[in-house]
């Protein structure tokens, strides 16, 4: 990690109120104001500044050779910048909705992932995939997925997802930092619906870590993305109506995960519930839910719960709330690992 | 499908192999081995020099003598690996024989500052890069992925998955061009992408894709493609009813068929385009016109598909037989010159059976490492469970 890159461009940035949309966008300003080796590449992240508008005037800063609108071909995007890479430069790579990663799906699981493992780490690549993700924005077919699953599953490659512009911020610049490559998972429903104090001379926590967003006695959930939100909203709610208390975690990365704080978390409580909007089976609470059952066998009152995304395609968006993990979801689940 | 479901979607029943369809006919008319499409052709396949319009160049005796002894050197090693297979040395192995004159010009039409992007069949471009071939060998033993670094020889590790190394070609070429390497005028400093593929490789998404970036971004990129007229059992007519050097009109910029199988027009060819692109007037198509000898690979049977009577019009065209043929014609070469170079060739394949067989197979441990520059946490730790369960069999013993 470079973390010299990291403090160089820190200081005289003061205390904004933004969403996160606006973060990212601060975010990818500042890494490529520190190394002039970062790139920005995909479709419309140029002139329109992104169909997000997360890439907005950077194209005007920075110009058209670091902020390149590239022909629509999604394995091209990543597939050339394997070759920058090769050649020094840091990419990054918009993926414009999570449904179209897949004609890049055998650039980054074939090459992107393997090429330091091929050259013995003479060749890395430092890039990041940042990949708008999960669903409620009434959007049509394969503008709503959650395909992580599909990259945690792939050795070589490292798998985050922020929930909050301040992360969003933080976590954009030490992926683009990092010499592995990064699939950046942005909420996109949450893009532009909200807004967090950003401090840009606060100290980030580092990228692969989870953090606990409430704390609480009696059910551990954990989630990450879009999805952390939900399960505040339902810790709120619980705690409001004198319900079970939950110790709430946002997992943050998703390969390597960091599940001390949960395993820590699960001893006291004896009860988890996983809450994602990807699919459920092997799906990432699959996963999660193992190793909670290795390390925390004993403490354990009841099975690990998920509260996911059914194993259908992503619905037609008139019912996708109804799809969709909610509070009354998570709720349901916290009560019947109660009862179990 | 019936017949007259396929005649209702206008699909031909059969087709007759036609010249423009880039087929090669033992009965090419002029003997060129075109395959009846303009061909850059600056040595016959009898060994005669003769005359381009747009490429002619003169050359060295150094340099005749270079591309001969390289592609003896070469057709020697690739040799050599064929044999380690069959002994067992080798999991498989990918021949190149055949296609040493395509790769040996392309190959010497480079300066040091370009880049290559090789399949996995390049070993004759790789030999010019400087890279030893043993360290080719590590991939089809199974011992590594390919052991050079592609930063010390300008050329990439090889690359199985069909045409994916284009892509990466063409952004290799973008940096460059924001290197400010391109269109300089210094020789010294003006750089280029050399992207191999094959016939097979033009159908894949992947090619067209780089076509289109570099076109769009005048990206400094050779595209190479070796029409060996086979990928495994299918035959090229199948990925192009067109010939595939007129594929790059399409997209935007030239393209031009060359004699792949005469080292002369495959060197003059590359340098000019090498030269075009490293000036900054942006990609261009080569589509080398040979043949590939030997099998797909070492588990490939080509009598299932080909016939002895088109390998051997081939044969006839062999690009080592023909440069030989003209060299002794100009009497730049003798017996001597031959036989010291068969001895330079002997000590060669002396020298990678031993290293072939000498190389240590990896440590089990050692995966873990190169997966990432900062290993994770858990990745450690499920090294340190398996080393400790392999420790648990030593115990044991």
């Amino acid at each position: 990690m470079n973390a010299a890159a990291l403090t160089a461009v820190r200081p005289e940035a003061t205390t904004q109120n933004v969403t996160l949309a606006k973060a990212l966008n601060l975010g990818l300003r500042e890494a490529m104001a520190a190394d002039d080796k970062v790139l920005l590449m995909g479709e419309d992240v140029g002139t329109l500044g992104g169909v997000f508008r997360v890439t907005d005037g950077l194209k005007a800063e920075f110009g058209a050779d670091r902020v390149v609108d590239t022909p629509l071909a999604e394995s091209g995007i990543v597939g050339t910048a394997v070759g920058l890479a090769m050649r020094g430069y840091r990419p990054v790579v918009e993926i414009q909705f999570d449904g179209f990663v897949y004609p890049a799906y055998d650039q980054i699981v074939c090459q992107v992932a393997k090429m330091h493992t091929r050259s013995h780490g003479r060749v890395p690549m430092p890039m990041v995939i940042r990949i708008p993700f999960g669903g409620g924005i009434g959007a049509v077919e394969h503008h709503s997925e959650s395909p992580e699953a599909q990259f945690i599953h792939t050795p070589g490659l490292k798998v985050v997802a922020c929930s909050n512009p301040v992360d969003g911020y933080w976590m954009l610049q030490q992926a683009i930092a990092c010499d592995d490559p990064v699939i950046f998972l942005e909420p996109k429903r949450q893009y532009h619906s909200g807004k967090a104090e950003l401090d840009p001379s606060a100290d980030p926590l580092p990228l692969f870590a989870t953090r606990r967003v409430r704390a609480g006695d009696d059910v551990t959930v954990i989630s990450y993305g879009p999805q952390v939100k939900t399960c505040l909203t339902a810790a709120e709610a619980s705690a409001g109506e004198d319900g079970p208390s939950l110790d709430v975690f946002d997992l943050r990365t998703l390969s390597p995960f960091d599940l001390e704080p949960i395993f820590e978390s699960v001893r006291r409580t004896g009860r988890a519930v996983v809450v994602h909007e990807a699919h459920r089976t092997l799906g990432p609470g699959a996963e999660v839910a193992a190793r909670i059952t290795e390390e925390c066998f004993f403490s354990l009152e009841a099975p690990v719960h998920r509260v996911t995304g059914f194993d259908t395609p992503y619905p037609p968006s008139r019912i996708e709330h109804q799809w969709l993990p909610d509070l009354d979801r998570v709720l349901d689940a916290v009560d019947r690992t109660l009862a179990f | 499908m019936s017949e007259r479901a396929l005649s209702a979607v206008n699909v031909p029943t059969s087709r007759t192999p036609s010249p423009v369809r880039g087929v090669p006919t033992p009965t090419d008319p002029d003997d060129r081995g075109s395959g009846g499409a303009p061909m850059v052709q600056l040595l016959t396949p009898a060994g005669t020099r003769v005359h381009d319009s747009e490429y002619d160049l003169e050359f060295t005796v150094e340099e005749l003598l270079a591309f001969h002894r390289d592609m003896v050197l070469v057709r020697r090693f690739d040799t050599e690996a064929t044999a380690l297979q069959r002994h067992g040395e080798l999991g498989i192995w990918a021949q190149v024989l055949g296609q040493e004159a395509a790769q040996i010009g392309a190959g010497h039409a480079l300066k040091p500052q370009d880049f290559v992007l090789p399949t996995y069949r390049e070993h004759g471009v790789a030999w010019c890069r400087g890279v030893d071939p043993v360290n080719l060998l590590g991939l089809f033993r199974g011992v590594d992925g390919g052991d050079w670094d592609p930063h010390d020889h300008n050329i990439a590790l090889y690359t199985i998955v069909i045409g994916a190394q284009v892509l990466h070609a063409c952004g290799y070429a973008m940096g460059m061009q924001r290197d400010g390497v391109v269109g300089t005028g210094d020789p010294d400093v003006d750089a280029a992408v050399l992207a191999h593929f094959g016939d097979g490789a033009s159908a894949q998404g992947d090619v067209n894709e780089a076509m289109v970036f570099a076109a769009s971004f005048n990206a400094p990129v050779v595209f190479f493609c070796q029409n060996n007229q086979w990928a495994i059992s299918v035959p090229t007519t199948t990925q192009s009813t067109v010939p595939l050097y007129q594929r790059s009109a399409g997209f935007g910029f030239p393209g031009v068929r060359v004699d792949g199988n005469d080292v002369l027009a495959s060197y003059a060819v590359t340098k000019a385009a090498l030269q075009r692109a490293r000036s900054g007037e942006g990609p261009m198509l080569i589509e080398a016109f040979t043949y590939r000898m030997g099998a797909h690979t070492t588990t490939d049977d080509p009598t299932r598909y080909r016939t002895a009577a088109e390998v051997e019009e081939w044969q006839r065209r062999d690009p080592i037989a023909r440069l030989e043929s003209y060299l002794r014609s100009e009497d730049l070469i003798d017996d001597s010159w031959l036989a010291e170079l068969a001895e330079e060739a002997d000590e060669l394949g002396s020298r990678l059976r031993t290293a072939c067989k000498a190389l240590p197979d990896p440590d089990p441990l050692s995966p873990f490492g190169y997966v990432h520059a900062e290993l994770p946490a858990e990745l450690a730790a499920q090294r340190d469970e398996y080393a400790a369960y392999l420790a648990s069999f030593e115990d044991a013993r």
